[in-house]
């Protein structure tokens, strides 16, 4: 699986989101390298689609759905909780619950194919 | 640029708020303590610590604190910290304290501000007796364990200075033009 986490160093908590998300592949038995990306520049932001720092995407995927419309560019990322909090970093659970819809679909596109 | 010291007095200013009005430090003189509170509609921290600031003001209302928010970013390269935003902002969140535009950021560069949110709270003799974070954990108001904002309003209401007088301001960088 390829696993990508996406910062930008002026937001303080992308280290607590990193370890979160370490420890949510650990929880789930999911051995991958995390591809570290560190976003310095407004031309980088746009060439890697990057909405806000931290973003996890696995396979590629967004672990949050980026609304149509988003300016990407180089700012602190807002992630709504499941209990209707604001954070300025996902839940454990919010990683888990995308971590497995990407095994998911890993395993349904094999049998399927 | 150094934020203001502890023990510095307030730095006056006049800017205009989303209610239409201009306001001055010098409107709460009367103000057994005054806040200072640099903050923006777009980051997360400030959106994470915005309902516990509201519940502030209003407790602390009637016993004579008055919070002043400014957001002093750059709305060219951040849109949502327009002033159009602000005021939307403030409307639906039904701001109890007036919510200032800090458009050239003089304000901002004059206290020492790097962070949203950052407060400086003073006494009634205008004294800066509080520099920082309004808690110690953004994300969950649930498991704060350190209210220092609330224990530095305590302390200034009493006449004491708050320990800690001074914590690391948490937040998004203020966008500077």
């Amino acid at each position: 699986m390829r696993v990508e986490f996406l910062y930008w160093e002026e937001c303080p908590s992308h280290e607590e989101a990193l370890a979160r998300l370490q420890a949510v592949l650990q929880e789930e038995g999911i051995v991958a390298h995390v591809e570290v990306i560190r976003v310095e520049t407004e031309e980088q932001a746009e060439r890697l689609q990057f909405p806000g720092s931290p973003t996890i995407r696995f396979d590629g995927k967004d672990i949050v759905p980026v609304p149509e419309g988003t300016r990407f560019s180089l700012t602190c990322r807002v992630y709504h909780l499941e209990d209707g909090r604001v954070s300025p970093l996902p839940s454990k659970e919010m990683i888990r619950r995308a971590l497995k819809g990407s095994l998911d679909t890993r395993t349904h596109g094999r049998r399927s194919g | 640029m150094s934020a203001l010291e502890i023990g510095a007095p307030l730095i006056p200013f006049a800017l205009p708020g989303t209610d239409g009005k201009v306001h001055s430090t010098e409107d709460y003189q009367d103000k057994r303590a005054l806040a200072v509170i640099f903050t923006c509609n777009h980051c997360p921290y400030a959106q994470a610590w915005e309902g516990r600031l509201i519940q502030l003001q209003q407790e602390y209302a009637e016993r004579g604190v008055q919070f002043l928010l400014i957001n002093p970013n750059d709305a060219t390269k951040y849109p949502d910290d327009s002033f159009e935003s602000m005021v939307r902002r403030a409307a639906e969140k039904r701001y109890p304290f007036p919510y200032l535009r800090d458009e050239d950021q003089s304000v901002a560069r004059a206290y020492g501000a790097s962070r949203t949110p950052e407060i400086f709270l003073f006494d009634q003799d205008r004294v800066l007796r509080y520099h920082g974070a309004p808690d110690d954990n953004y994300e969950d108001p649930a498991k704060v364990r350190e209210p220092y904002f609330r224990n530095a309003l305590e302390a200034v209401l009493a006449g004491r200075t708050p320990e800690p007088a001074k914590t690391p301001p948490v937040g998004c960088t203020i966008k500077w033009k």
